[in-house]
């Protein structure tokens, strides 16, 4: 700044900063934006102001993050004030953020300001489709924005407005219209926003209850946001009263150390579940083979924590996805019960489901015994002429009397399942799995945690299965390449994340060509 | 049928004097218009024009009591066209559409019209669609103005100041015998502001009287050697005649003080963001009271010489402050002074950005330059001006950069298009990736996640017309997709009948959803709908068999992913020569439900028997590898974090905004995914039998149920 023009004691021309209210709402397309839009317009008309709303609707209307911008104003002795007709980082009032997300790309414009701005947002997520489309998981991490929000705002009113607005059977909307009035960053009467609610005719009610619900909720905050992460609800119990399986239990707390207790009960729920008590045993066999191991290795430095990862891949391993699987689990009771509450099934109500199946011979191969379906696989001739007849799209009506039938029998064969093709496979599949695992826990406690961890790429049925399958291999033949390094345990890490959250494998490729470079690097200095 | 209704909103066209209209800039618009008096409208729908092409259609009562003839333009080119119909006949008349594009492909007719000249007013209404939430290129309209010489509005963003400007561009075109655009942003027509109406005016000449007289005049056709005079013409009489119109009439605006050292002239279109930037240097309060001279343009071309130079005179410097690309603005300006020999500095793409959005941030710093440079005086004690960049410093802020995910527009919930690019993908997967030509509309959005198709967009309806080139016997073909909209906008002869004609050997395929979708559902030829106005239920399949293709095939029912990939397939690798075309087809799933969602609510609420559907995912069979998503994208298929501590990964879940389309389960089925997806159908109001089935089938579901569940071991944990 230039000294002379400091000096100068030229006052501003108007009152300058007498500027008009701001308020940006932040939403998706097709979210109902506009409403709050019109609704706040039609607020400061109602009281004498002039009110401006602008909005871009374009492409943005698909889903889209849109923005819709709102000066209001009195007027002066019969002169309207002139509005902007966007938003000006740094001089805006009031953002209201339908979504979370949506609060921190407005921060990102530099829109919420902490001399200024009161943000209002809704706590909830709605994800978009990277999140949604990764393989594994692709979710941001929520309290990255939480963080942004506590150094830019001036006021927040963060709750989930979604869940409030659902609670009392409207929209969001009503909800953020409520929250802005409890804000009190406008000087009009509560009254007057029920009143141009009132005005709009459709779901009156319904929104003026969200509207209060949400006053209040700004107001006195019921309790502060239970968005933290819960600690796992399932704990290994004091006593089950059950015969069949208090000796698992048992053993479980006894031959097992404590850290792996609650997972590991986790895991035995899971594979009885699966398959039955025998198989329980079985994985508590394994898992207290793999703790002798652990021990051995150094694992109570480490609070066992290769015998905890095992107790949770191990059971996933061992429950693996088959047709048996998929028949038991439609065919349940609990199911039907959940569909029901989720569909919100009135008593007067008649509910039926359809299921896609689309089996393969691959399929039939897994449930036959192993000796004839290896007989089968000598015989592609055969195998193909067979696909041909199983391999289609079928869609069953769950719940009418023959489909059920057919798929509660195929849920009963699991007492077939461990004499089963796919059955050997697993085990074969397995065993050399937790072999790699404890062979490498010896030279690199870590690796061995890590090729433990691998397992999660493993999932899904059909095509995905075999994907996953492949890029388990993948992974585990890098692994060897690096498994004397002494970081790879970081590598085979790199790799994992790299197989899980690409889809086509680019990134996986990448790694391992990375990989083989200084492998082959380290081979020529040699 | 529009998406949006406007039935409330066309009873405010009715507005006479001494009311009040309050509402959006495009309907202030559509009452300008026929407060002027005009006798026929026209146009093309699309962002940011469509409302009002929406509420002329929704207005047909009052356009008819007024004879007001409305017609949905064909294409743009069909609306400039309409206009002829004012250059023998004193009607007046206007059209519509989003510019440049629409500009462009009007502008062979617009040329016609205006080298030929008007004797009726004409009226072209710009939805210049340009900066933040533009969908196409960035450039400007002026640039058509000034070459078919047509004069260009720019009225400042007020709605008073909107509607004066039509009824007086309405006498300008008169007046010089010239075409008149009015040039209204983005924002702007989407503006809720308020003015005083005055009553609708009754056209005095009527398109009957035009036809019932008919008229003539070889000089007004462009054909030599009337197309020199018209050059003449054009230089000597109907600029002279505009500039004292203007200049008569102070159409372009004087704020302020007269005198000063510095001064800014602006196009009307950015007369709220300068007085808004003025306000924070402590230049103007927020009434528009500013102590800097302003010239506003309200009209930008032509360029009023002498109230420029007049404007100029005296000042040190004055800054231009004109939005996009090249600077024809000022460079006027710099002539006018030079001509004249006045001496005051002009900046203007010197201080402020040449390309983007001129928002109040932007012309704040711009503004500042200019002042801090021509006249620091005028800064006094500077207030602080907004800032947002200590916050966008903030470590905070910084890790918010990267982490937050985009947010790309999509398909909406149950969209027919969704299950036509699934199968591509599958395709895809089975014969390799292809060259595919996109095109615009709403299956533009398969360019984008999670879809990932398309490799070109050259304009609307130009989709197939872009393959031409890949018109040689290669192991793959050429895949070119366009939208009804496109098709019957000017691709059934730029597309299939160049296609036909050439013998191209590509594939092409024809995505037909009932409606001009992506500019909100309005009605086109091959609508499904009966429109009391229009003729309906013209077929594509028709239409490109009679043009004389002979491989077509027809989906109609697209969310049959199974046959749409075998379609696609066998289109692929035929034998057959010539185009094969595909035409996939099924209503739009956004109008459909805003047609059929009050019929059943209002059969459930009258007691019939209804089955609502919805799609569900079950938890438990779901492994969480979202390769369903990954071929759909659909908003209501999300994920959801489960509590089981034996997962890492969140599994698939469908929200209650799914309205049963069935793509997931058809995908799933398709590609072999996972059978963790269902259908649900509640009935409401089932019947005697319905219940009596329900009750036998379920008690003995029931009983089976409950005998395996006591044989399996009871953990206390829900599987």
């Amino acid at each position: 700044m230039r000294d002379e023009t400091v000096k100068l004691a030229l006052p501003a021309a108007g009152a300058a900063t007498e500027r008009p209210i701001s308020i940006a709402i932040v939403a998706m397309g097709g979210q109902g934006g506009g409403v709050l839009t019109d609704w706040i317009v039609e607020l400061g008309e109602s009281q004498g102001w002039v009110a401006q709303s602008t909005s871009v609707p374009g492409v943005a209307q698909r889903t889209g993050a849109t923005i819709y911008y709102i000066e209001m104003m009195p007027p002066l002795a019969g002169r309207s004030p002139i509005l902007s007709l966007m938003p000006t980082p740094g001089d805006v009032d009031v953002v209201l953020a339908s979504e979370f997300v949506e609060a921190g790309r407005a921060i990102l414009r530099g829109i919420v300001t902490p001399e200024r701005t009161t943000l209002i947002a809704s706590s909830h997520r709605s994800f978009a489709v990277t999140e949604k489309m990764t393989p594994g998981n692709g979710i941001m991490d929520k309290a990255i924005v939480g963080e942004a929000i506590g150094v830019t705002a001036k006021h927040q009113y963060i709750f989930d407005m979604n869940a409030l607005a659902l609670r009392h059977g409207s929209v969001i909307s009503a909800a953020m219209f409520g929250a802005l009035a409890g804000s009190g960053v406008l000087p009009f009467p509560r009254e007057s926003y029920i009143e141009i609610i009132r005005g709009g005719g459709k779901g009156v009610e319904a929104s003026i209850r969200t509207f209060e619900a949400a006053f209040e909720e700004t107001q006195n905050p019921a309790t502060p946001d239970s968005d933290v992460e819960k600690p796992a609800i399932i704990r290994l119990p004091s006593g089950i009263g059950n015969r069949t399986i208090e000796p698992l239990i048992n053993r479980l707390r006894n031959e097992l150390p404590a850290a792996a207790h609650d997972i590991g009960y986790a895991g035995l729920a899971k594979v009885v579940d699966f398959q039955d008590v025998a198989y329980g045993a079985e994985y508590l066999d394994n898992l207290i083979r793999l703790y002798a191991e652990d021990r051995r290795d150094g694992g109570e430095a480490r609070n066992f924590l290769f015998t905890v990862t095992a107790a949770k891949y191990l059971a996933n391993a061992m429950a693996y996805d088959d047709v048996i699987r998929v028949a038991d689990l439609k065919t349940r009771s609990t199911r039907r019960a959940r569909i029901e509450k989720e569909m919100g099934l009135a008593q007067d109500q008649v509910l039926q489901t359809t299921e896609f199946m689309h089996p393969r011979m691959d399929e039939v191969m897994g449930v036959l015994p192993a000796g004839l379906a290896r007989w089968l696989e000598k015989r592609p001739g055969l195998v193909r002429w067979l696909d041909a007849r199983v391999n289609k799209g079928r869609r069953l009506r769950t719940y009418s009397l023959l489909p059920f039938l057919m798929l509660y029998a195929v849920g009963g064969l699991r007492g077939l399942r461990r004499r089963s093709y796919r059955h050997a496979v697993e085990v074969e599949h397995r065993d050399r799995w937790l072999a790699a695992a404890t062979g490498a826990l010896a030279k690199n406690y870590q690796l061995g945690v890590e090729i433990l961890q691998c397992r999660r790429l493993v999932k899904g049925y059909s095509d995905t299965h075999s994907r996953g399958l492949s890029k388990f291999d993948k992974v585990m033949a890098a692994i060897g390449l690096v498994e004397d390094r002494d970081d790879a345990a970081d590598w085979a890490r790199r790799l994992r994340e790299a197989a899980i959250k690409d889809a086509p494998g680019k990134d996986l490729e990448g790694a391992i060509e990375t990989i083989k470079s200084f492998a082959s690097e380290g081979a020529s200095v040699r | 049928m529009a998406e949006r209704s406007f039935a409330r909103e066309v009873q405010d066209l009715r507005l006479g004097d001494g009311d009040t209209f309050r509402g959006e800039g495009i309907l202030a618009i559509t009452k300008g218009l026929l407060q002027s008096g005009v006798s026929y409208v026209g146009g093309y729908q699309g962002s940011p024009i469509s409302h009002l092409m929406d509420v002329l259609a929704d207005a047909q009562d009052v356009l008819d009591e007024l004879g007001v003839v409305f017609q949905s333009s064909a294409n743009e080119a069909a609306a400039a066209a309409m206009l002829s119909a004012s250059v023998m006949y004193p009607l007046r008349g206007a059209v519509a559409w989003k510019s440049t594009v629409g500009t462009n492909v009007a502008s062979d007719a617009l040329a016609n019209l205006a080298s030929g000249g008007v004797t009726g007013g004409t009226m072209i209404i710009i939805g210049e669609d340009y900066g933040e939430g533009s969908s196409i290129m960035q450039e400007r309209t002026h640039a058509f103005a000034m070459k078919s010489q047509m004069w260009l509005l720019d009225p400042r963003p007020d709605h008073e100041c909107i509607v004066n400007m039509i009824e007086k561009g309405f006498e300008l075109s008169e007046a010089s015998n010239t075409p008149v655009m009015l040039e209204v942003r983005v924002r702007t027509c989407h503006m809720h502001g308020s003015f005083a109406t005055k009553n609708n005016v009754k056209p005095g000449f009527t398109i009957k009287d035009a036809l019932n007289n008919p008229r003539r005049d070889l000089g007004r056709i462009v054909l030599p050697p009337a197309a020199y005079e018209h050059e003449q013409e054009k230089i000597h009489k109907r600029m002279p005649a505009a500039i004292d119109f203007v200049r008569n009439n102070r159409l372009n605006e004087l704020k302020g003080p007269r005198d000063g050292k510095v001064g800014i002239i602006l196009q009307g279109g950015m007369y709220n963001n300068v007085i808004r930037a003025l306000q924070y240097l402590g230049l103007s309060d927020a009434y528009g009271n500013t102590q800097v001279p302003l010239y506003v343009m309200n009209v930008t071309y032509p360029v009023i010489d002498s109230e420029v130079a007049d404007f100029c005179r005296g000042k040190d410097a004055i800054l231009m402050v004109e939005e996009g690309q090249p600077e024809y603005l000022e460079q006027a300006v710099n002539t006018a002074l030079r001509r004249r020999d006045i001496n005051t500095r002009v900046h203007g793409k010197d201080m402020l950005p040449m390309g983007g959005d001129y928002t109040a941030q932007v012309l704040l710093e711009g503004i500042r330059t200019f002042v801090d440079k021509a006249d620091p005086r005028l800064l006094g004690n500077r207030p602080p001006a907004p800032n947002a960049n200590d916050v966008l410093g903030h470590p905070m802020v910084q890790k918010l950069k990267g982490a937050l995910p985009a947010r790309p527009p999509g398909l909406c919930t149950g969209c027919p298009e969704r299950p036509i690019f699934a199968a591509m993908k599958m395709v895809e997967e089975e014969l390799g990736t292809h060259h595919v030509a996109a095109d615009i509309g709403c299956h533009l959005f398969s360019i984008l996640p999670p879809f990932n198709i398309g490799a070109t967009t050259m304009g609307f309806g130009l989709g197939p017309a872009s393959t031409s080139a890949f018109n040689v016997k290669a192991d793959k073909r050429s895949i070119a997709v366009m939208g009804d909209g496109g098709f019957w906008h000017n691709g059934l002869t730029s597309g299939i009948g160049n296609a036909v004609f050439n013998k191209h050997d590509g594939v092409f395929l024809i995505v037909d959803n009932f409606y001009t979708s992506a500019t909100g559902g309005q009605d086109i030829l091959s609508s499904r709908a009966s429109n009391e106005n229009r003729q309906t239920n013209n077929s594509i399949v028709q239409a490109v068999k009679s043009i004389g293709a002979q491989w077509v095939r027809e989906v109609d029912r697209t969310y049959d992913v199974g046959k749409m990939r075998a379609t696609l397939k066998e289109a692929l690798t035929t034998k057959a020569e010539g185009p094969k075309i595909i035409v996939a087809s099924s209503e739009c799933m956004l109008n459909k439900q805003r047609r059929v969602k009050p019929l059943i609510a209002k059969a459930i609420k009258g007691g019939e028997r209804v089955v609502k559907e919805r799609f569900g995912v079950d938890e438990d069979v779901c492994t969480g590898d979202h390769a369903c998503i990954r071929l759909s994208g659909c908003p209501s298929l999300s994920v959801k974090q489960l509590d089981d501590p034996l997962r890492d990964d969140p599994v698939a879940a469908i929200d209650d905004s799914c309205v049963a389309c069935g793509n997931c389960g058809e995908v799933a089925e398709a590609a072999v995914l996972c059978p963790s997806f269902y259908r649900a159908d509640v009935v409401h109001n089932p019947t005697r039998w319905d219940r009596f089935k329900a009750k036998v089938t379920m008690a003995i579901i029931g009983f089976l149920q409950q005998r395996r569940d006591r044989r399996r071991p009871a953990f206390g944990i829900a599987a």
